[in-house]
């Protein structure tokens, strides 16, 4: 995990925010060589020269590849088995990033995570009822959608029906169809066959990487680039739904509008993170607060950082679960281990400090 | 002289039939100052959210010409945002709805700061300034939107009585010096007798008096809104004739 700046005085505070889009860049660099050495990682370790010739003979065309100098065991380590996992990892931290970035801005609160509104508790539901059913691949991911979505149109129903302005109708609609949501995972687990499917949908519960392959990868881009690129260029507006909501609207924006676009495209990425990988918790959570810490509170600059450090985050955390032991451990524990932890670290660190991250 | 807040027979109501207030009229002219007093509850945010074109009449007319501000009162922000990426926000309307904000209006709030003096506060935290700035900082997150009114939220409540004469002072500097329209909300009649060139009166849920600060702020109206005796003391010092509005029920079977 990246070092998190000491930012006591206000002098230095100045200082760090001048630089704060080389961090960015500093970020990204980080990103590239993460995801570089994970290539190399793992039971038949691959050495840098190869994975970047691996990598080149994969996306040049034909005349323009270099010469192939690496064993055959090496090119289907890294391409089949590596490549398309460590793709995941990144697809789903940075679009988890983003996503809490995004919602802990746009509702004012540090606590708030993508599991908020009840859409990962959604989509798992969804996945969980493919996998009873013994649905196809396809039908778990369309199944797993559709989870996430009703989940959506429950908390909005919800909300509307409170007919206050605001937040809190947002979030406790959030609260009651993750509680409902979360009591089905109970009901499928309890009708579950206890030898053939239970372990299943634990595992899917869980949420694991380990079933990685190109056409998972395949499933998740598009939503995550397509949401996630939309969401940076709004970045500058959620700056504008942080602030109180008379006040915002003042200034001519229209929050209703905006929030409830912002909350569609957070749903899109998170059902499609949960469709492929399972629940993943708390990266949503921490990993605004970290990249707070490394580029200050503006959601202009926070987003992109939000999003670099989510990639960096599961993909190194995903490292660790299959290189530590000769049984892997499913990222979803992984998560919750080290992010329980950060978490008090974080909070303990900025209750004085407003949660900013960067203030003196 | 123009108006730039004309109201009529103007009324909301949130839920059907529950009238926060109707049939209020009162005419403002453009770069004069109107101070609104009412008791808590009376529907002055109402009022401020239909100037401010937040929402909508429910019957009545309402023309406000330019583009109303608003500067809340108390502001916080949990997120640490620097002065000026708080007063960028104030071009909100100049930024297209996938763009960020560019050089252009980078440079609209730092002049907007310095106009205030507040240039060498732009990288600091918000949250760092004193009360003081922190108003100038809203208001000029005003200012930058192009405002040609701005609407202010009790921008001397929590203030200790040095500090409510600043702001009292740059209220009027807003009007005399910038030529903006200005309304403003209060608690305090001697604030509104102070600066302001027309007073509205919230009296009751029918019942609205608008007119000259002056006539407007008499001990009957104040009496009536406040529901508790109130004096208008005249007095002389150093030569200047000073007026002060007081509450003198202390005691009373009402209270």
């Amino acid at each position: 995990m990246t070092t998190l700046p000491d930012c006591a005085t206000e002098a230095r505070a100045t200082a760090f925010r001048r630089f704060a889009l080389p961090r960015n860049a500093a970020l990204a660099l980080l990103l590239v060589a993460v995801f570089l050495a994970s290539l190399g990682l793992g039971p038949y370790p691959a050495p840098l020269g190869h994975i970047i010739k691996i990598l080149f003979s994969l996306c040049l065309p034909e005349s323009w590849r270099p010469t192939a100098d690496w064993s055959a065991v090496e090119q289907t380590v890294v391409q089949v088995i590596r490549l398309p996992r460590i793709l995941l990892a990144a697809l789903a931290g940075a679009g988890l990033g983003l996503c809490g970035a995004s919602l802990q801005g746009m509702m004012r609160n540090p606590l708030v995570g993508p599991d908020l509104l009840g859409i990962s508790s959604g989509a798992a539901c969804g996945g969980m009822i493919a996998i009873l059913f013994d649905w196809p691949d396809w039908a778990l991911v369309a199944s797993a959608f559709s989870g996430g979505f009703v989940a959506l149109l429950a908390a909005w129903a919800l909300a509307r029906a409170a007919r206050g302005a605001g937040l809190l109708p947002i979030i406790l609609a959030g609260v009651v169809v993750s509680a409902f949501f979360t009591a089905l995972h109970g009901l499928i687990q309890y009708t579950a066959d206890a030898e053939s499917k239970l372990p299943a949908l634990v595992y899917w519960l869980i949420g694991s990487f380990a079933a990685a392959n190109a056409h998972k990868v395949a499933i998740l881009a598009p939503p995550v680039l397509c949401a996630g690129a939309l969401l940076l260029l709004l970045r500058w507006r959620i700056n504008l739904l942080s602030l109180d909501e008379m006040d915002a609207q003042a200034l001519g924006e229209r929050t209703g509008a905006l929030r409830w676009l912002v909350l569609a495209l957070v749903a899109l990425i998170v059902a499609a993170q949960v469709s492929v990988s399972g629940i993943v918790g708390w990266v949503g959570l921490i990993v605004p607060h970290v990249a707070r810490m490394i580029v200050g509170a503006d959601h202009r600059r926070l987003l992109p950082a939000s999003a670099m450090t989510g990639a960096i985050f599961l993909i190194a955390a995903d490292d660790i679960g299959r290189t530590l032991s000769a049984q892997e451990l499913p990222i979803g524990i992984l998560t919750a281990l080290v992010g329980a932890p950060v978490f008090a670290l974080l909070f303990w660190r900025n209750q004085a400090r407003n949660w900013t991250g960067d203030r003196a | 002289m123009t108006a730039a807040i004309e109201f009529d027979r103007l009324g909301h109501c949130y839920q059907r039939d529950h009238w926060v207030f109707r049939d209020y009229a009162a005419r403002l002219e453009r770069g004069r100052i109107a101070a609104l007093l009412g008791r808590n509850g009376r529907g002055k945010t109402t009022l401020l959210r239909l100037l401010l074109g937040v929402i909508f009449p429910t019957r009545g007319e309402l023309r406000v010409v330019g583009r109303a501000a608003f500067a809340p009162q108390n502001f916080q922000c949990a997120i640490g945002y620097s002065t000026l990426d708080l007063v960028l926000m104030g071009r909100a309307r100049n930024v297209g709805l996938l763009s960020q904000p560019s050089r252009r209006d980078e440079e609209a709030a730092l002049a907007a700061l310095d106009r205030f003096g507040l240039a060498g506060k732009a990288r600091q935290m918000f949250e760092q300034l004193s009360g003081g700035q922190k108003q100038l900082a809203l208001i000029a997150r005003a200012l930058v939107s192009q405002a040609d009114i701005i609407v202010l939220d009790e921008p001397a409540a929590a203030l200790d009585m040095k500090n409510q004469i600043l702001a009292l002072e740059r209220i009027a500097s807003l009007a005399r010096d910038h030529g903006l329209t200005v309304v403003f909300t209060t608690h305090h009649p001697t604030h509104a007798l102070e600066i302001a060139d027309e007073a509205w009166l919230m009296l009751d849920r029918c019942d609205f008096v608008a007119g000259p600060a002056d006539e407007v702020l008499s001990e009957a109206n104040l009496t009536r809104l406040y529901d508790t005796p109130m004096k208008r003391l005249v007095f002389e010092h150093e030569g200047r004739r000073m007026e002060t509005i007081t509450p003198i029920g202390r005691g009373a079977p009402s209270l």
